[in-house]
């Protein structure tokens, strides 16, 4: 990188996050002074009346420019979504992990003006307000939870739109809509004006917050004594001029109308997570190839503009959630996700010079925002996969690798149209979405362990002796492991159903009261339907509900099919005890978790015997929800992935029959419970292959390596076949972390947690925990040196 | 095997043994000679102390686990490879196995010491597709120091190996003072370009052996001077320079297996 983007690069990474309240006050301020109109006409109004008013900041050098915040890392709040406390702000500025600033002014503004107007009235207020007790003891009890409470639905990533039109062109296809309403015949009518009007308001919001820009950057060329950087304001004035209001005509432009479109959205709502470009690559070649042919543009210059961009992302922290979570340490990754490779829309491969310059992109920034993933079809070209492994093999969790031809599966089973679905991808974590064409909203982690502890009492809770699921039976009185299923069915049914109508009440309360006109302006096909993103106005509607710990649960389940009904080692008594008491009551209760712990057959192992249950369990809760109607035309799908609630889930979670302590967190994705595997990756590929990955609209599985294992070429030749091989079996998704020295000294102090963990010792690999002291030692050394070099 | 650090002294295994071959000493356990590989303390074992070194398995289970992974090594273009101990002890099984292995289109490599009855060796060797032959040392004494045996035989079999137009990889294990010097190097590299073999594979070194001969309560005669091998350093430095003086000759070297 070029003495430019490595001092912005710097400068993102030194500044520390913090809390901005310049969005709540606008909002606020709006809110207080409004004058009556519709609900989507207030949202629009009050989205102008912030991008009118807030701070417009260009940085030293920048060449890409706009902030969600009035400077990089601030973040701004939604108090019409959930509005902090100051017991937030406090929790929020002295916690010891993932903590945002927050100065006196932002309490003093947010006690004396935020709270006292949004007090019992955001999206968070009512949401509580309208969930039954049913609802709300499940949630408490930690069966799942509920995105909606804290942020509004999102979820999607942006087609090629903004690359062919510009905002002004798109306002011309709504007013189009707006003359072809009927008010003799539609209903509808006067709902549809009303969303359209708003969206031609949202649209000249973000134009006039692009001018904004322009003005700032002219007026600091004016006081600019250095002529280049002179040179380069009145560039960027230029740019902003042009984007978003009309179609970008070069590469430059082409970045910043996204970064704007970009802005816009993460601004009007917080749609954490995960708004994002998409198909970079894809969308962004053609003016990389007509600026290299006409000479305009040089690859060097590309690849610097790639980079201003990707410090753009890396400046805007997720903003932090409200009540208990907040104490929790979060993340700050917004999970924007940028695709590379995958298809083009006639089905060929989409792998270009561009996607080259964009891995070289992600090596060199070492970012975490944007995350960055690759697409990989068995069309791709295996330079793609080699060259993404090579980042892969630094060890720092990216990019991870989607199978591009399984997702196009996954969405035409879902019904989409497959040129749709060849430019959709992934995004978030793992989530299968058409692109530019779909709201697929995730609506809350499923704690599918703690379903079958509830099972395995009948319908209550052992944590807290409340009744949150039905009766099911004493499990003491089964008689077979048949029995036993089929009430963790019914338990499931019965929290499926509470899951999904608490759901469908939250998307009619978003429908209504918290529509996102400028979102709906970017999604096909809202214009031509006059309706918001929020409320159907998409092409495709989709509600995903994500099953965690798998892994657990089958084992869980395997546990008791083999030590209780089919080598009758222990009663259904004795093991609810067992249970109960968290294997601490004696000795024996020890020997019981370590038999349970190590003498189950378990799911990673290329095992049949768990690796059927796995398959009943993934059954079991997809026939509980795909293909169940949600409010807006669309359906129920199923994905799995934990991101880190299966350490929330763990924690609300006793004892289970895996062997696995009260508290300890649960396995995540569909990863096998952690050092439970120890068949070596490619047994874990097979058993994870036993779920249909093609009926989820996602999967995630993590593998980890350490460094030594991927030297050389070799290395990489061979988790290139790995990953093949996983996608010929229709696997979703894999990530790898090649692990640091750390992990491998915790792994030395608590082996049983680890047991997984394969190292490179010598011309071959052995499980890490199985090696002497002395030899972890020297392995552990090792890897520092590795990470050295 | 008995793995030390999952056991948690729970003295089930002391039970259940029928040879009484387990007792506990100073808190710790120990398995004696009286011990005959029942496998009845592994069952009784709940951390999983304790495992059987090797099983009993048919032709048709060996292939069973073979199958297993075809898909990775269907995409990767490898196949098995039947390894030991030293294969070519048990000639009978071997045979079987590389007949159901053609059979099946399986890839099939053996990798061996070379140390084996030529006849059986070239009458095998028609059915395998890839011998990784073990080369340690060309000077026979040496040889005989280190191993017990001469190595004519083991240079024999190379050179039939290798006339039988066989494809051959050698493996040369590095160690340090024992066959990593320059005569042996030069030897190495005067003979193999002699048979025009030209691939070769260095496999540095290493101390893993050390944790086995604990578990299977064997003494390490080693055990001393691999530590010092491990804290020298100087392994690497030796094992690259082998690597040059290869590949300058034309041999395709790959350190590691």
């Amino acid at each position: 990188m070029n003495e430019r983007v490595a001092r912005l690069r710097q400068e993102s990474l030194d500044t520390k996050p913090w809390l901005s309240t310049e969005r709540a006050l606008l909002v606020t301020d709006y809110y207080r002074n409004t004058r009556t109109v519709s609900v989507p006409m207030q949202r629009a109004e009050a989205f102008h009346y912030l991008m009118e008013h807030k701070t417009i900041y260009i940085g030293d050098d920048e060449l890409i420019v706009g902030e969600r915040g009035p400077s990089p890392k601030g973040t701004p709040t939604f108090p019409e979504l959930c509005c902090h406390t100051l017991e937030d702000f406090e929790i929020l500025h002295t916690r010891a992990k993932i903590s945002y600033s927050v100065d006196g002014a932002a309490h003093r503004a947010q006690q004396d003006q935020v709270i006292p107007f949004w007090r019992e009235r955001s999206m968070r207020d009512q949401i509580f307000k309208e969930m039954s007790q049913e609802w709300k003891d499940a949630y408490e009890a930690g069966i799942f939870t509920e995105f909606m409470e804290q942020r509004a639905p999102g979820h999607t990533a942006l087609g090629d739109v903004i690359y062919r039109k510009g905002l002004l062109d798109l306002k011309a296809d709504i007013q189009t809509s707006l003359r072809r309403l009927d008010f003799l015949n539609d209903p509808d009518a006067y709902r549809e004006r009303e969303e359209l009007r708003a969206m031609s308001i949202a649209a000249d919001a973000v134009v006039r917050f692009a001018e904004r820009h322009a003005e700032k950057a002219l007026e600091m060329a004016a006081h600019e004594n250095n002529p280049h950087r002179r040179q380069e304001l009145e560039r960027i004035a230029e740019v902003c001029r042009q984007v978003p209001a009309h179609a970008p005509r070069d590469f430059w432009e082409a970045l910043q109308v996204y970064w704007f479109i970009h802005l816009g959205v993460v601004s009007e709502l917080n749609t954490w997570d995960s708004f994002c470009p998409g198909r970079l690559d894809q969308h962004l070649y053609p003016f990389f190839k007509a600026g290299l042919e006409a000479r305009t543009l040089t690859r060097e210059r590309a690849q610097e503009l790639l980079e201003c961009f990707w410090v753009k992302f890396n400046n805007q922290p997720a903003p932090p959630k409200v009540g208990v979570t907040a104490a929790e340490s979060g993340t700050y990754t917004d999970f924007a996700n940028i695709n590379s490779g995958g298809l083009k829309p006639d089905g060929s491969d989409g792998v270009n010079e561009l996607t080259y310059l964009i891995l070289d992109v992600i090596d060199e920034m070492r970012l975490l925002q944007p995350s960055s993933n690759l697409q990989l079809s068995k069309k791709s070209p295996d330079r793609f996969l080699q060259r993404g492994l090579e980042i892969v093999r630094k060890g720092w969790g990216q990019p991870s690798i989607f199978n591009a031809d399984a997702v196009v599966e996954e969405l035409v089973r879902q019904g989409k149209d497959i040129e749709d679905a060849r430019s959709g991808g992934t995004s978030g974590c793992v989530e299968t979405g058409t692109f530019g064409k779909e709201a697929y909203i995730l609506t809350g982690y499923f704690n599918l362990p703690k379903v079958l502890e509830i099972t395995l009492h009948n319908g209550y809770d052992p944590r807290t002796g409340k009744k949150v699921g039905i009766e099911t039976g004493d499990p003491r009185g089964f008689h077979s492991y048949d029995d036993l299923f089929s009430a963790f069915r019914q338990q499931l049914h019965h929290f499926v159903d509470v899951k999904v109508q608490g759901n469908n009440v939250i998307e009619r309360l978003y429908a209504t009261y918290m529509p996102a006109p400028f979102l709906s302006i970017l999604i096909d096909d809202c214009i031509v339907r006059g309706k918001d993103y929020n409320d159907g106005g998409p092409r495709y509607n989709t509600t995903y509900i994500m099953g965690v710990a798998p892994g657990t649960c089958t084992d869980s389940l395997a546990a008791i099919r083999f030590h209780v009904f089919d080598q009758k080692h222990l009663s259904m008594a004795d093991l609810l005890e067992t249970l109960d008491a968290n294997f601490a009551d004696s000795q024996s209760q020890e020997r019981t978790r370590l038999l349970l712990w190590n003498k189950t057959p378990r799911y990673g192992n290329d095992d049949e015997y768990a690796d059927r249950i796995l398959a009943d369990v993934f059954n079991a809760f997809y026939d509980e929800i795909n293909g169940r109607p949600n409010t807006k035309g669309g359906s129920y799908r199923v994905n799995y992935l934990s991101t880190t609630c299966h350490v929330y889930f763990g924690s609300v979670t006793g004892a289970t029959a895996d062997g696995r302590r009260a508290g300890e967190p649960l396995s995540d994705g569909i990863s096998p419970v952690q050092g439970a595997d120890r068949h070596g990756p490619t047994a874990v590929l097979k058993s994870a292959s036993k779920m249909d990955h093609l009926r989820t609209g996602g999967t995630l599985l993590n593998q980890k390596f350490t460094p030594k294992v991927l030297e050389g070429q070799n290395g990489i030749d061979q988790l290139a076949h790995l990953v093949r091989a996983y996608f010929k079996l229709d696997g979703h998704h894999i990530q790898f972390n090649v692990v640091a020295a750390d992990t491998l000294r915790d792994a030395k102090a608590n082996p049983e947690k680890h047991r997984d963990l394969i190292v490179r010792v010598a011309g071959y690999s052995d499980y890490f925990c199985d090696l002497t002291d002395a030899l972890q030692d020297e392995i552990i050394a090792r890897t520092e040196q590795t990470e050295l070099c | 095997m008995f793995f030390e650090n999952r056991c948690v002294l729970c003295g089930e295994c002391l039970k259940a043994c029928p040879h009484g071959a387990i007792a506990q000493e100073d808190g710790v356990i120990r398995t004696t000679d009286a011990c005959r590989a029942c496998g009845t303390c592994v069952d009784v074992c709940a951390a999983g102390a304790r495992e059987l070194a090797g099983r009993w398995m048919t032709v048709a289970e060996v292939l069973d686990e073979i199958e297993k992974d075809r898909l990775f090594w269907d995409e990767s273009g490898g196949g098995v490879t039947f390894s030991g101990g030293e294969p070519f002890l048990q000639p009978n099984f071997l045979e079987s196995l590389l007949d159901a292995c053609r059979a099946r289109h399986i890839h099939t490599a053996v990798e061996t010491c070379g140390y084996a009855q030529r006849d059986l060796l070239l009458r095998l060797s028609s059915k395998v597709n890839l011998f990784l032959f073990d080369l340690k040392l060309l000077d026979s004494e040496k040889h005989r120091a280190s191993t017990g045996r001469g190595n004519e035989s083991i240079l024999a079999n190379l050179k039939a190996l290798t006339q039988a137009g066989r494809q051959v990889i050698v493996r040369y294990p590095v160690i340090p003072e024992i066959n990593g010097g320059e005569e042996n190097v030069k030897q190495m590299i005067k003979l193999l370009r002699s048979l025009g073999i030209g691939r070769i594979h260095l496999l540095p070194f290493h101390p893993t052996g050390a944790a086995k001969y604990r578990r299977v309560r064997l003494p390490n005669p080693l055990a001393a001077r691999s530590r010092e091998i491990e804290n020298d350093g100087s392994l690497t430095s030796l094992v690259e320079h082998i690597a040059q003086e290869f590949s300058g000759r034309g041999f395709e070297v790959r350190i590691g297996g």
